[in-house]
């Protein structure tokens, strides 16, 4: 049964003198997946996006290391004032010019050049720099909170799926009360606990992160549920039932995998969300804090000083066109694989 | 019909005190002097937080007791007045909660409810020509460009429309919703507001248009591929007659739904948008307070949010009932 479930034949030219399996093309569904991902310009499109940017935030740092994260260019500037005062002196009009020169120690708003690919941002921090830095940071939140909101929702939901009864009535419900809780004015108020309870500014953003799988993951939950649910009828269940199999046989070797690909699908799209949900987070300034670097908070600097925002723009666009990037790379991935993954779809 | 209906609002019930438990115990959790701290901020800040509202802050939430029967007493002395729609005194605005919520929350719902009509009225059409003309350049075009759309954060989206057109060229105003320095009357003031509500409702429908066509060319597949589209075109119906009466009227039984679910929602507030054009919406106001460890008015607000939700859930039900005449509420 699993044998044949895993074969697809494809017939080609159909040549009497040969006999049959020598003459149709075996492919298993892994390889009609990739097949069928890759026919799409738009996955292909969104997966070049999604890898540029991981090599740019990880590897990045590693190659250009003009500058730190967290290294201020102390090289000076001179700031130029010119004032000028009219004085009349006995109907005789005079007009004094002054120019005060102004040395401070960091080189800040510094415009592109060969030295700062980006130019500075208002502290002397170079830009271009901080954008790896703040991927790194963007890219390695949302994976892990996709990944516990997985793993929480497929074992929840599993659960919840296949004994049913009471328990299942008890997270669906738990479910129900999560999705009616606002998300971002909850994230207000545990960063205002972590404000209360001394956090390194390192960390916070991880702490805050956790947290909030603990509320996102009744979607992936709900998908799981309904999907055990209907699996859980089909026929080869019956089979494994009298077979003997052991439960967790049942769950892990049998229901999960048929999860999947919904669950691959659900995972690529909320990477995305969660990207956007770090920048924000971020941008409210509740997220990463100085010194240390993330895209939206780059991006919040604007919202206090108008003058980057109209004449700077080398300080705030990069870092927006970053997070456009990593959100439409994993949203044209996961549509890529839920076009690939569709069984119905024969295209 | 009735049964229903009351069952589903005794569950809404029940959810909204797993809501209230949950925001509870988070405010619990917040250390009593750092709340002192943050009073004392306020007090520096110009705005004087009396001692009475303090103190009937403490009284109402039973802070500073932290034993498991004071936590417990605390809880349902809060729900107590929670279930008289008492949401106790803002520190930051000194009058009741319940007050500054209904006091903003009008030029919210006014932004949210056009740009809301705007997403439909854009939506529904990509959607339905991006359903016919399926694997397209038409779809193509239409996917990629709401896919831009849904991907664009929304402070980045709109300081970029702010610094385009407000600043370099000028056409709108920058922020507020009125001209300060001006004195409008009538017609005029209700030119002013247009124009300093225009870039942030094009920022909304913008970011929220591409969800909204998703959904509309979703369900616009399955039913052009259901029996009696078949049947339909088989009588020899123009395709124009097909799409637009018989498909196109079971496309919006799950718009009309969602619109329903929608409506408590616009009240809630556009918390980044409104921050980013300084607009005086509840989102904007509760983002300040928030900031400056407003507390009754945290916990005020979260609940006014959980309560908007759950009315959602419940509307988007009872309508789903009533367009749909397969559908039997029992």
């Amino acid at each position: 049964m699993d044998e044949l479930n895993n074969v697809q034949a494809e017939p080609e030219v159909v040549d009497t003198e040969v006999p049959l399996d020598k003459n149709v093309r075996l492919m298993s569904p892994t390889r009609m997946v990739v097949r069928r991902f890759f026919r799409s310009k738009l996955s292909i499109l969104g997966l070049i996006m999604v890898i540029s940017l991981f090599l740019f935030s990880f590897v990045g740092p590693l190659i250009y290391t003009e500058w730190g994260e967290i290294e201020l260019d102390e090289s000076g500037k001179t700031e130029y004032a010119i004032s000028e005062t009219t004085y009349t002196v006995g109907g005789q009009e005079y007009t004094v010019r002054q120019t005060t020169e102004k040395y401070l120690k960091d080189n800040f708003l510094a415009p592109a050049s060969a030295e700062h690919l980006l130019g500075t941002d208002n502290e002397g921090y170079d830009i271009f720099v901080r954008l790896m830095y703040g991927g790194r940071i963007s890219l390695t939140v949302s994976f892990i909170a996709v990944f516990l909101i997985t793993i929480l929702g497929v074992i929840l939901g599993g659960i919840a799926g296949y004994f049913g009864g009471w328990i299942d009535n008890l997270i669906m419900r738990v479910c129900d009360v999560l999705m009616c809780l606002p998300g971002v004015p909850i994230l207000l108020i545990i960063s205002t606990i972590l404000d209360a309870s001394d956090i390194d500014a390192k960390y916070r953003i991880y702490l805050l992160m956790i947290y909030l799988t603990f509320i996102s993951w009744t979607g992936t939950a709900r998908l799981v549920r309904g999907q055990i649910l209907s699996l859980r009828e089909q026929e080869y269940m019956v089979a494994a039932e009298a077979m003997g199999y052991s439960t967790s046989r049942k769950i892990f070797k049998h229901l999960i995998p048929n999860v999947m690909p919904q669950l691959i699908v659900q995972m690529s799209l909320s990477l995305g969300s969660m990207i956007l949900y770090e920048a924000t987070l971020s941008y409210l300034n509740l997220g990463v804090k100085a010194p240390y670097a993330a895209w939206g908070s780059m991006i919040n600097i604007i919202s206090t000083n108008q003058d980057i925002l109209q004449n700077h723009l080398n300080v705030w666009v990069p870092a927006g066109v970053c997070i456009v990037i990593a959100v439409l790379g994993f949203n044209f991935v996961g549509d890529g694989l839920r076009d690939a993954l569709d069984p119905k779809a024969r295209r | 019909m009735f049964k229903y209906i009351a069952k589903r609002i005794a569950y809404s019930i029940l959810i909204l005190l797993g809501v209230s438990m949950i925001i509870y115990f988070l405010i619990r959790l917040m250390p009593v002097d750092f709340i002192q701290d943050k009073i004392n901020a306020i007090n520096q800040g110009g705005a004087t937080v009396s001692e009475e509202t303090v103190n009937a802050m403490y009284e109402m939430y039973g802070l500073g007791d932290n034993s498991f029967s004071g936590i417990l007493s605390g809880y349902f002395t809060w729900l107590g007045a929670l279930a008289q729609f008492d949401l106790g005194t803002s520190f930051v605005y000194g009058i009741p909660v319940a007050q500054v919520i209904v006091e903003h929350m009008g030029i919210s719902f006014a932004i949210a409810l056009i740009a809301t009509i705007f997403e439909f009225m854009i939506a529904i059409p990509l959607g339905i020509t991006a359903a016919t003309h399926q694997y397209s350049f038409r779809d193509y075009v239409v996917t990629v460009l709401v896919m831009i759309g849904i991907s664009l954060p929304s402070f980045f989206f709109g300081q970029m429309l702010k610094s385009v057109f407000a600043l370099k060229l000028g056409w709108f105003p920058v922020s507020g919703l009125v001209d300060a320095t001006a004195s409008y009357t009538g017609i005029q003031l209700l030119w002013d507001y247009a124009r300093h509500c225009f870039i942030p409702i094009l920022t909304i429908v913008i970011l929220s248009v591409g969800a909204r066509m998703r959904m509309t060319r979703a369900n616009m597949l399955e039913v052009l591929n259901s029996d009696y589209i078949r049947t339909a075109r088989a009588k020899g119906l123009k395709e124009k007659v097909v799409i637009n009466k018989h498909a196109f009227r079971n496309t919006l039984i799950p718009l009309v739904t969602s619109m329903a679910g929608l409506l408590p929602s616009l009240f809630s507030g556009a918390i980044i948008t409104e921050q980013v054009f300084d607009l005086p919406g509840i989102g904007n106001i509760a983002l300040d307070a928030m900031n400056r460890g407003d507390i009754p008015f945290i916990m005020g607000y979260n609940m006014f949010l959980a309560m908007l939700s759950v009315l959602g859930v419940l509307l988007a039900d009872l309508m789903y009932g009533i367009v749909d005449p397969r559908v039997k509420l029992e």
